[in-house]
């Protein structure tokens, strides 16, 4: 196990560092980092000059992308266009869109899973063709229509919830917008669960579990669910880092000022540090999650061990 | 289940599944139309039924398919002359009607600048398709090649592709579109086709690369090969007509998911940019107007989600059929 987690992490590396400059390359070499910085008119030339050498953009590119990662390591991340300091920003932003990320995915682990479980069971019935049907819609559907229509429909028209979303960012104002960002994965978690489950209702091990005379929630709760999740688990964990990069969208129908908003900002205004520092983060909890998923397979799959 | 007519209708809607078509395929229809509707009959001599025949015969009995293929028909046609169904030109704006609501010859009202809402979602669904197409060719073809070169020759190539697509993973795809597309300022849909092929194609690469491997091990390959084959002529008759088939099915499915991630981009307001009419401007556009004028909202985004529902739906199809083991 302890050399398996080493090559993975050695094996992140490259990863990490490719990902970090392809960003690094498209917002420094394609667009121009020194134009964010005189609000709407353009840099005259002697001031962009002197800025350029002020922050090292003379330089060659390899050689401010080694720079730069030597300060991310040591913590520093820039500032941002207005001065503030890039991990300050973080520091607001992050908790909000974890907030966020997590609502989802209790979501996608709660209506998910037990859909998928209802209709493994019950495969080929009305209720399990009427509910791969919704998934299938609510996969094609844009998850940016899907966030107008629920904002119109419960904000606007209804008025159950608020259809903006304050500065606090409370676990229950982020009810709405948690179910708008996790659709998507719970229509596949819902798909993935219901394949395993019916996989695994035709297994040895549960003929046995019924044969022996347990009650059916038993086999299904300790035998079936056991080993069907195994998959789901894979899934839901890779999907923590995509949900944290995909709620720009999410963040910006509902207005909440998280990570999706800050990079969003970064990019309208130019703030060629901020995009960078907050993707490198992205990209960083990313291969993380993919890692921990890797190790946890091992943990609920004891026919797999890793040398 | 009512099998869909033969003649020109099932032609046409078999020419939109795009691909999976094949030319030995048009004889098993032929003698099949005589068989009307009977069992499955083994071909006919020495011809033993091909994976892609028994996909055909499940399709056109599969309802999902002929609906979502027939949704795609009409999709490309108002696509190729939108002037068919729609008479107006989308630019055409008239400020004193705007936010109305549908009047006739205008079904789906005005939006807020007094333009045509139905023209300028006919419009918007060309944009959409030729988006979907392009860029689904693009990673296509860029994805195979690498992707099918690497799996077969393997070695140091190999690697370095799979580093790479490791990379090209590790960006999530919207976040990578605002990045990459909010420096260009061209208002055609190129950026954004170009864009979509250079982190769509590592998906495809990857699919490719592991079919290669699998239909390598094949003894038919190994006897090409023993036989004294050259390369070439192995990977284009021996390995890539049979390693096709995953290829095709993700393409499909990703085509639709290109079409939404195009409006998420343009609703974002880094893919296309006004003057070009797409359904993500639009809805986004309409979405500051959504208490008083929910028709502008609602009219593009049903749209764009049929349109996004019929390819992936197609897909789901053409998944089921030639994959076996999903049976």
């Amino acid at each position: 196990m302890g050399r398996y987690v080493s090559r993975r992490l050695l094996q992140m590396i490259p990863v990490f560092f490719g990902t970090t400059l392809l960003i690094f390359l498209m917002v420094n070499v394609m667009g121009d980092p020194v134009a964010g910085l005189c609000g709407d008119r353009r840099c005259d030339p002697a001031t962009a000059a002197r800025l350029r050498v002020e922050f090292g953009l003379d330089q060659p590119v390899w050689q401010q992308y080694a720079t730069y990662m030597g300060n991310v390591f040591t913590g520093d991340f820039g500032t941002a266009f207005n001065g503030q300091k890039v991990t300050e920003l973080m520091g607001t932003a992050f908790p909000v869109t974890v907030r966020l990320a997590v609502v989802a995915v209790v979501f996608e682990v709660v209506i998910g899973i037990s859909l998928g479980v209802l209709t493994g069971l019950r495969r080929g019935r009305p209720a399990d063709t009427g509910v791969l049907l919704v998934t299938l819609v609510v996969v094609s559907v844009p998850t940016f229509v899907t966030g107008l229509l629920l904002q119109l429909l419960l904000g606007v028209k209804w008025g159950i919830v608020a259809p903006a979303v304050s500065s606090m960012a409370t676990v229950d104002e982020l009810l709405v917008p948690g179910l708008v960002l996790a659709s998507v994965s719970l229509a596949y978690v819902t798909r993935l669960t219901r394949t395993s489950v019916a996989e695994n209702a035709r297994a040895d091990y549960v003929r046995t579990a019924v044969a022996k005379g347990l009650p059916r929630r038993r086999v299904v709760s300790r035998h079936l669910l056991r080993n069907s999740l195994i998959p789901v688990v894979t899934f839901i964990g890779t999907d923590v880092g995509a949900l944290m990069g995909g709620a720009i969208v999410t963040e910006r129908i509902f207005n909440i000022h998280g990570v999706g908003f800050q990079l969003y900002q970064g990019i309208v205004r130019q703030s060629s540090q901020t995009v960078v520092g907050f993707v490198t983060v992205l990209v960083l909890v990313f291969l993380l999650a993919n890692l921990i998923v890797d190790l946890l397979y091992a943990v609920l799959d004891p026919r797999i061990r890793y040398a | 289940m009512p099998e869909p007519p033969y003649g020109p209708d099932a032609a046409v809607s078999e020419a939109g599944a795009g691909g999976a078509t094949d030319l030995a395929l048009d004889e098993g229809q032929a003698r099949e139309e005589g068989s009307g509707g009977g069992p499955p009959d083994p071909g006919p001599a020495g011809r033993p039924r091909s994976l892609w025949s028994d996909a055909r015969r499940d399709l056109r009995r599969n309802p999902v398919f002929v609906v979502s293929g027939l949704v795609i028909v009409f999709l490309v046609v108002i696509s190729l002359w939108p002037s068919l169904i729609a008479s107006g030109n989308p630019l055409h704006c008239d400020l004193g009607k705007a936010q109305e609501g549908s009047r006739p010859g205008h079904p789906f009202g005005f939006d807020g600048q007094g333009c045509d809402v139905y023209t300028r979602t006919v419009y918007g669904a060309r944009t959409s398709v030729t988006v979907g197409v392009c860029s689904t060719l693009g990673v296509a073809l860029l994805g195979s090649v690498l992707g099918g070169l690497a799996g077969f020759f393997g070695g140091g190539w190999d690697a370095l592709l799979s580093r790479i697509t490791d990379v090209f993973f590790g960006i999530p795809v919207v976040l990578g579109g605002l990045v990459f597309l909010s420096v260009v300022t061209s208002t055609t849909v190129w950026p954004v086709i170009g864009f979509i092929v250079l982190l769509g194609w590592p998906q495809i690469a990857r699919i490719a690369r592991g079919s290669v491997i699998t239909v390598q091990q094949n003894d038919y390959v190994q006897a090409a090969r023993a036989l004294g084959a050259s390369n070439s002529r192995m990977l284009l008759r021996h390995v890539a007509p049979n390693a096709v088939a995953p290829v095709i099915v993700v393409a499909t499915i990703a085509l639709g998911t290109y079409i939404s991630l195009e409006a998420t981009l343009s609703f974002l307001g880094v893919g296309l940019r006004p003057p070009a009419v797409s359904m993500g401007i639009d809805i986004s556009a309409a979405s500051s107007y959504v208490r008083n004028a929910p028709h502008m909202l609602l009219w593009p985004a049903g749209a764009l989600a049929v349109t996004v529902l019929a390819f992936i739906m197609l897909g789901d199809a053409v998944r089921d059929a030639l994959d076996p083991k999903l049976r």
